[in-house]
């Protein structure tokens, strides 16, 4: 018997609201299927499995809270022989019949036309029955605006993290300015070769730079746990992403630094649409092995990150802007940009964070390999 | 002033070739014998054998000939007795007349007029009462008519002559003695049209099945439209109606499989799926050969009760 326990979706993270079973009872499930929705401070998260097997038995009632380790689900594992899942529990779904008309004008007066009832043929929902119901339900309130309460939670998730952060780990900072004439010139070419919708941008150059550069660097990727540096072979690269609401997440991109431009072009753009929807999954929240701050759209010179724990070291990037720069023995005017590093202490030293923010900067010079 | 179908076709062909002297008619027994279904009565007499012209029983020559004259500068009618009959000049219609301005890279256009009749109810049986106009309509480089009413019988034969390119022009033996007002304005050969305004549901048609549905109208109010061009197909109108009524049949003469009936309703799935509030039926032809006996021929065919039954259906 396999239990499948609520995991930790973030360090800030103590318990979630269960929401929603993406399974039943009978169902087979393998290594990364989404099988539930848990809301956290932060989000909406679509929990992966990450065992295989039959779930024997849903634990979890949506609307309730949890504490991280609490047993959701009951599985049977692999040659375990599955109880009978009794065949009434098993609902056959039968699609509502909805005309096409009816579901337009429901939608457009804000019915539910889930709750209309249906008088057309065959019992199908009509525009008539949702005029019924219109004329039955008082005016529809307008969306509520996310509650105070939610962006408060938000607000008390990041401070719970950044506290802890600056409480436990002792931070160093360091920033070097990276001429980016070469990665600037290159990309403007690639980008001039590709359609519209297949653009780069110079912040993904930056990503696979960092996952690349981390490679002679393990003391900075990973997590520090039970008083000692577990590295990671790979790089998971969280992303920083702020919430139109207020707010941000960090969730994971996996292994950036095996992944093509391309793929962590369409990762990125992914990423920051479902972080925005709230649809996250699980393992992107959990897995950041280092993350990556780009405040360049803001204009500032230069960032000064602090680490979210359990990582071990976060980059930064400040604004892609031209700058005096001594160039063949010349003076000109130049792309640059400012990159940092925070790391810990505990695990690395300044020189190691230096040698790492040369590396990087190196990598930029030679963009036709990434 | 009231006139029957048949009279209103007469006219129309009296205008045609008295208005351009470059038309001239030519089928089987369209001379002396003044038309099969006398629509051509008196014309020899008055427009001599050079424009009203007797064919040999060759459909597949007298076609061709058309669409020698008018590649030649000519504004030739062709009749062709029935549709039934038309299967022998396919090749001359849609692999010459209607390619030829394509394969000429526009250097020849083919103004060639071809009047035919269509449709069953007369006790001729299987082979005299075909529907073909969804044949046609299927191919690009023909424009195809049908004539409905008695203000098209008279207007559209002029209308199609305009055209630079073929046109087949469907006339209905069935509605010959039928009567209507006609209006002095001229036809537009292009559009579908309104014949009766409604709410409930939107009844599409054409040709000899119009009266019908115009019946089956009174009874469930309905909204009908007459496609009157069946290539090309105007669907504003319907589009239109369906945001109002949100249900509609489909009512054609031909067999349901790969019909004209068939191209609406993919069109209204295509162009107004989220208007519908039913799926849209349709009440065609039974896919049988038409039978001789009458009460076999009739349950056969489209039918008031038939359509009243499928609109129906459409509420619970």
């Amino acid at each position: 018997m396999i239990e499948f326990k609520l995991p930790s979706l973030g360090a800030d993270m103590e318990e979630g609201k269960f929401l929603e079973w993406k399974v039943k009872a009978g169902d087979r499930v393998k290594r990364g299927d989404i099988v539930a929705v848990v809301e956290t401070p932060k989000a909406a998260v679509e929990v992966e499995i990450w065992d295989e097997g039959t779930v024997q038995e849903l634990v979890a009632k949506p609307g309730e809270s949890y504490p991280v380790g609490a047993v959701l689900a009951r599985l049977a594992g692999a040659g375990e022989r599955p109880a009978a899942v009794s065949p009434e529990k098993r609902t056959v779904e039968v699609r509502r019949r909805i005309s096409p008309a009816a579901r337009k004008h429901a939608e457009e007066h804000g019915i539910d036309v889930e709750k209309v009832e249906g008088t057309g043929p065959g019992g199908s929902v009509t525009v008539e029955d949702v005029e019924k119901m219109i004329k039955a339900a008082p005016a529809p309130k307008p969306a509520a605006a996310p509650s105070a309460d939610a962006a408060g939670a938000m607000r008390r998730a990041i401070a719970a993290a950044m506290s802890r952060s600056k409480r436990e780990i002792p931070h160093y900072y360091l920033s070097e300015t990276i001429p980016m004439l070469r990665a600037s010139e290159w990309l403007a070419r690639e980008n001039e070769k590709r359609p519209v919708t297949g653009r780069l941008l110079m912040a993904v150059l930056q990503l696979k730079a960092v996952a690349l550069a981390l490679a002679k660097f393990p003391d900075l990727n990973g997590f520090f746990r039970d008083g000692a540096h577990q590295p990671s072979a790979a790089v998971h690269a969280g992303v920083a992403i702020s919430l139109r609401q207020g707010g941000l997440v960090a969730p994971a991109i996996h292994d950036a630094q095996a992944k093509t431009l391309d793929a962590l072009m369409k990762d990125l753009a992914d990423l920051v649409k479902r972080a925005r929807a709230g649809s996250l999954r699980s393992s992107e929240m959990s897995d950041p092995t280092i993350t990556v701050t780009n405040l360049g759209e803001g204009g500032v010179e230069a960032v000064f990150p602090v680490i979210y724990p359990p990582q071990v070291a976060i980059v930064g990037f400040g604004t892609l802007a031209e700058r005096p720069w001594a160039h063949d023995s010349g003076l000109r005017a130049i792309p640059t940009v400012v990159a940092s590093v925070a790391a810990d202490h505990r695990v690395s030293d300044g020189h190691r964070g230096a040698l790492y923010l040369a590396e990087l900067a190196r990598i930029l010079q030679e963009p036709e390999k990434l | 002033m009231t006139i029957t179908y048949r009279e209103a076709l007469r006219q129309g062909l009296y205008e045609a070739l008295e208005k351009d002297e470059r038309a001239f008619l030519m089928g089987e027994d369209v001379g002396k014998y003044g038309g099969t279904y006398a629509v051509s009565k008196g014309m020899l007499e008055k427009f001599g054998p050079e424009r009203v012209r007797d064919a040999p029983l060759s459909e597949l020559g007298f076609v061709g000939a058309g669409v020698g004259a008018a590649l030649g500068g000519m504004k030739p009618i062709v009749e062709v007795m029935t549709v039934n009959f038309i299967m022998l000049a396919l090749d001359q219609i849609v692999n010459t007349a209607a390619m030829l301005r394509h394969m000429s890279g526009g250097q020849f256009s083919v103004p060639l007029v071809v009047r035919t009749s269509s449709g069953a109810g007369r006790q001729l049986a299987a082979q005299h009462s075909q529907a073909f106009e969804a044949w046609f309509a299927h191919v690009p480089g023909l424009r195809v008519v049908a004539a409905a009413t008695v203000d098209d019988a008279r207007g559209l034969l002029g209308a199609a002559l305009a055209q630079d390119d073929p046109v087949v022009l469907f006339e209905y033996p069935a509605l010959f003695e039928m009567k209507g007002e006609i209006a002095e304005k001229s036809v537009d050969l292009r559009s579908s049209k309104i014949r009766r305004q409604g709410g409930r549901v939107t009844l599409v048609t054409y040709g000899a099945c119009l009266p019908k549905a115009l019946k089956a109208a009174e009874e469930i109010d309905a909204e009908v439209i007459d496609l009157r061009s069946l290539r090309p197909l105007d669907m504003q109108p319907i589009l239109e109606s369906l945001r109002k009524t949100r249900r509609a049949v489909v009512v054609d003469e031909g067999w349901k499989t790969c019909s004209l009936a068939a191209e609406i309703v993919a069109r209204i799935m295509e162009q107004g799926f989220y208007d519908l509030d039913a799926p849209v039926a349709r009440v065609c032809r039974e896919e049988v050969p038409i039978p001789y006996a009458r009460h076999l021929e009739e349950a056969a065919l489209p039918q008031v009760d038939k359509i009243v039954a499928a609109a129906k259906g459409l509420f619970a």
